[in-house]
């Protein structure tokens, strides 16, 4: 295992290859190809970007009004219970969506596609990154990790579990007719502490953003800077590098 | 054409993530068919800590005890002790208009029971002193064909029902003490409903009118589902312990 973990010298990339050349489904050249060809990488395309945005905000919408539902002084201060849990039961019926319908278009799902794929595979450096404890960048500089690391990694596919099992537990909730009791207590259990768990997670989320600019940048406007990729992300680098120009 | 991703590469490794989304599911089957007991055992442990805790901060806690503030319009509903007043009209021989001070004259019952919500939390050992509301209608003197009540909150919005039959119960009270102290604004002051054998939403926060209507006119939540009968533990598909 330890073998993965050396720092092994990066290819080094083409200087003029370009992933902008492309005119795939996104229209992202202007935002960063023209003067430094070959400097940037997309990162994120129009698609992605936009699915990641719509989430955001309906995430956004949905803690808020667990928080007014849930916490004793905000539910006395807002009130309106009706309206709050119908904001909050439709932000979560939709939550799904953005996704689905990312990953469903042939053309703009692809990266959307590549990227899951990414995500969902796990990798020898992954284990390596928790190891050194990576969500401090120095620790694990040098290591070759994919376009996604391991924090990331598991974040992605927590989130998607939870808003697969609190789409359950809340229709539970909701539409609680058909349930036993035990199932209804049960149901709440499990979406409460998932909330909180969904809490910490989001925010650890924007924590991380905001200590990376230009990763929270590239997911506002899609490219990313080869050096960045060269630091945190030298797999991916190398894959872009390797992949033969598409005609 | 296209951003033809390298596969082979985006492919590689082990399908973790896949892992993790199909053991969350399954974890969450668990914890909804468990999930229950857990959350009594929790109850168990974490109320007296909830009772003795002066910040507050364990309501954060799910599952921990205490009154969780439900009220249906944008503010909370206020109104000035001294200015408060109670009417008591529809089918009824004479109208009441009962102030504050009208109710602490009459005689006063106080109980000692547990507050159950239909949303699952229950708040143990609630001590509630007011007017049993069977000495109210006595008072207002019911007419032939007056099978029912409405009661309305003067937040504007909120109503609640019950028969005559329930509401001469004598564990059915005008309440204006709730844990020892006058009703709180957040827990429906000055003058509330107590309906023990019944779920909460059955106790009017708020309360400003009952009316004698000869039959029953379903309730705010009633009309949005719950039980218009809301006996604890025996409507909503529910099987808490009674309360009453």
């Amino acid at each position: 295992m330890a073998e993965a973990t050396l720092p092994r010298p990066d290819p080094v990339p083409a200087p003029s290859r370009s992933r902008f050349a492309d005119p795939g489904s996104d229209n992202d050249g202007d935002s960063g190809g023209g003067g430094g060809a070959g400097r940037w990488l997309l990162r994120f395309d129009k698609a992605e970007r936009i699915v990641h945005w719509v989430n955001a905000v309906l995430f956004g919408v949905m803690l808020v009004t667990a928080g007014i539902l849930y916490l004793p002084p905000l539910s006395a201060a807002v009130g309106r219970r009706q309206l709050v849990v119908t904001i909050h039961v439709y932000a979560g019926l939709l939550l799904p969506f953005p996704l689905l319908v990312g990953i469903a278009g042939r053309t703009w799902g692809r990266r959307l596609r590549a990227d899951l794929r990414r995500l969902n595979r796990w990798i020898p450096e992954d284990r390596v990154w928790f190891r050194r404890r990576g969500w401090r960048p120095e620790r694990v500089t040098g290591l070759k990790q994919g376009k996604f690391n391991a924090g990331q990694k598991l974040n992605a596919a927590f989130t998607g579990g939870a808003i697969l099992v609190m789409l359950a537990t809340g229709s539970i909730m909701h539409w609680y007719k058909p349930w036993p009791l035990s199932w209804r207590t049960g149901a709440t259990f499990v979406h409460d502490w998932i909330a909180i768990a969904l809490f910490f997670t989001i925010t650890g989320h924007m924590l991380f953003a905001f200590s990376d600019r230009e990763s929270l940048d590239s997911m506002l406007r899609g490219p990313i800077s080869r050096k960045w990729a060269k630091q945190r992300a030298p797999r991916w680098l190398a894959e872009e590098t390797a992949t033969p120009k598409p005609d | 054409m296209g951003t033809s991703e390298p596969l082979a590469a985006a492919s590689a490794g082990t399908p973790i993530g896949r892992r993790v989304v199909l053991g969350m599911l399954g974890l969450g089957a668990v914890g909804i068919v468990a999930g229950g007991r857990v959350q009594d055992a929790l109850n168990r442990f974490l109320q007296p800590i909830e009772a003795a805790d002066p910040t507050g901060l364990s309501q954060l806690i799910p599952a921990a005890g205490g009154f969780r503030i439900y009220s249906i319009t944008g503010s909370l509903p206020f109104e000035r002790p001294s200015d408060y007043t109670l009417t008591i009209d529809g089918m009824v021989q004479n109208r009441l208009t009962l102030s504050l001070a009208d109710l602490k004259s009459l005689p006063a019952t106080s109980l000692v029971k547990d507050f159950q919500c239909v949303t699952g939390w229950r708040v143990p050992m609630v001590h509630w002193t007011g007017v049993q509301l069977s000495a109210l209608l006595d008072q207002a003197g019911v007419l032939a064909g007056g099978n029912a009540l409405t009661f309305d909150s003067f937040d504007g919005a909120y109503t609640e029902s019950l028969t005559i039959s329930q509401a001469r119960r004598p564990d059915v009270l005008v309440a204006y003490e709730m844990l020892g102290a006058p009703v709180t604004r957040q827990h429906g002051g000055p003058v509330r409903m107590y309906v023990a054998p019944m779920y909460g939403y059955k106790s009017c926060k708020w309360l400003s009118r009952i009316t004698v209507v000869n039959k029953v006119v379903p309730g705010y939540w009633e009309n949005l589902g719950y039980d218009v009968d809301g006996w604890v533990g025996k409507s909503n598909g529910r099987s808490d312990a009674p309360t009453a």
